[in-house]
């Protein structure tokens, strides 16, 4: 039990993925343009989140090693497409206003870097915990952004207006205002030097690729490949 | 043939697919250190995004509607890009040695560029036909090649200014791209 609640607390607080991992930022940037969108993301993601991670740990032993990141997807992808469905069967207004990023979730590196670095490793319990950890610090992370959006870009919150129209800055809801409030946000990170991947004061993460895109530039994966080419070189050598 | 200019102008400069739409941001601020990488980078963008497009709408039109399995767009499309991927790979190594010696570094990177599903989703979201598809795909990854490589070069002259500690890194790549995006609103006149 302890641990299941170590898992939603380091997925919240510690490793959470919006402010401190810095992963799945075309989503934050995206659909953070009002509250209620920002919810029903982060609750999407969630699902499936707590599920691929459930299904994976469970598979992990008979899903072999060599083919595990097509396997993933593919438990990932039929994972989405159910939320997709269900979506717009119940919640139209939601499937209308997020539209092509519900089924873009299947490229959210969150999910598979979960998988990667947790769910492959540890029991179908404890990953779906961590999956719900991880969706939730997701949750929290895009409702914040997108209330401070909505709040400077249309004056409401959750809907509700109480700014008058002449006091909005309407470039807050429109794609610079994401890049303005993302790197405000990454900003105040650096001058009060919070833990965030983009000031280096976070551990690499265990993924191959070490899971940083701000700093990779493909570096990590040339050097893998240059050393894959070399292994290869050696194999056939040898025949 | 005006429809299929109109396309491209669209999906290149209007809704750029970075700096509107928000797809492929991870290389877009990964990648964007230097000019010659961004271009590398875009030229494989611009070459595995026009072949995904042509992949998935082929797909669809062949297997998914006969079929009536409209509803597994999404499990089709990343597994025939993934594998679409992988063949380019093989084919450019076996056959193509220069050309894979430049771009063979990001193709792998490419498989989890979410522009590249992006594209093949819009695509059968506004139902496009074949010449459509592959126009909206050009237009697309060219859009990305031109955000990259600007961001870079801007990135090239940022380096030795004087940045205020907090700035440093990834704020001021992101003010960046945020006035670029200010710019390309410019281009919403053009339609």
């Amino acid at each position: 039990m302890n641990k299941c609640i170590e898992r939603i607390y380091n997925g919240i607080i510690k490793e959470n993925p919006t402010f401190v991992l810095m992963l799945g930022m075309c989503p934050t940037l995206a659909v953070t343009t009002s509250a209620s969108n920002g919810i029903g993301m982060g609750l999407s993601t969630t699902a499936v989140l707590i599920f691929s991670n459930l299904l994976i740990s469970a598979m992990r032993n008979i899903i072999p090693d060599r083919v595990r990141i097509p396997a993933f997807i593919v438990i990932v992808a039929s994972l989405v497409t159910i939320v997709q469905l269900l979506i717009q069967a119940y919640l139209p207004s939601l499937y209308d206003a997020l539209g092509i990023y519900i089924p873009l979730i299947v490229v959210n590196c969150i999910i598979l870097g979960r998988a990667e670095a947790y769910a492959s490793k540890n029991g179908p319990i404890a990953s779906a915990f961590d999956g719900l950890g991880m969706g939730l610090g997701f949750t929290v992370g895009l409702t914040c952004i997108s209330i401070f959006r909505e709040l400077l870009g249309s004056g409401s919150f959750f809907g509700m207006e109480f700014i008058p129209e002449d006091f909005h800055i309407s470039i807050f809801v429109l794609a610079p205002g994401a890049f303005f409030v993302l790197s405000m946000l990454t900003a105040l990170q650096n001058k009060f030097k919070a833990p965030s991947a983009t000031n280096g004061s976070v551990p690499a993460s265990q993924l191959a690729c070490g899971g940083d895109c701000m700093h990779c530039s493909g570096s990590v994966c040339a050097e893998n490949h240059m050393k894959l080419e070399t292994r290869q070189g050696q194999a056939a050598k040898k025949d | 043939m005006k429809e299929l200019l109109l396309i491209v102008i669209g999906s290149a400069l209007v809704n750029n697919v970075v700096l509107s739409q928000f797809l492929g941001l991870c290389p877009f601020l990964g990648v964007s250190k230097k000019v010659e990488t961004a271009a590398g980078m875009g030229v494989a963008v611009i070459f595995v995004i026009t072949l995904a497009s042509i992949a998935t709408n082929r797909i669809y039109a062949w297997v998914l509607v006969p079929l009536g399995l409209e509803y597994l767009q999404t499990i089709a499309f990343i597994l025939v890009i993934a594998a679409l991927v992988q063949f380019v790979e093989m084919f450019l190594k076996k056959n193509m040695v220069a050309l894979y010696e430049s771009l063979g570094v990001y193709l792998p990177l490419i498989t989890t560029n979410c522009a590249v599903l992006g594209v093949a989703l819009t695509n059968v979201q506004e139902n496009y036909n074949f010449l459509e598809s592959v126009m909206n795909g050009i237009g697309i990854s060219v859009g990305f090649t031109i955000a990259i490589i600007m961001l870079a070069g801007i990135r090239e002259k940022i380096e030795n200014n004087d940045i205020p500690y907090s700035f440093k890194g990834s704020p001021i790549v992101l003010i960046t791209a945020g006035l670029m995006a200010i710019s390309f609103f410019g281009f919403s006149g053009l339609i």
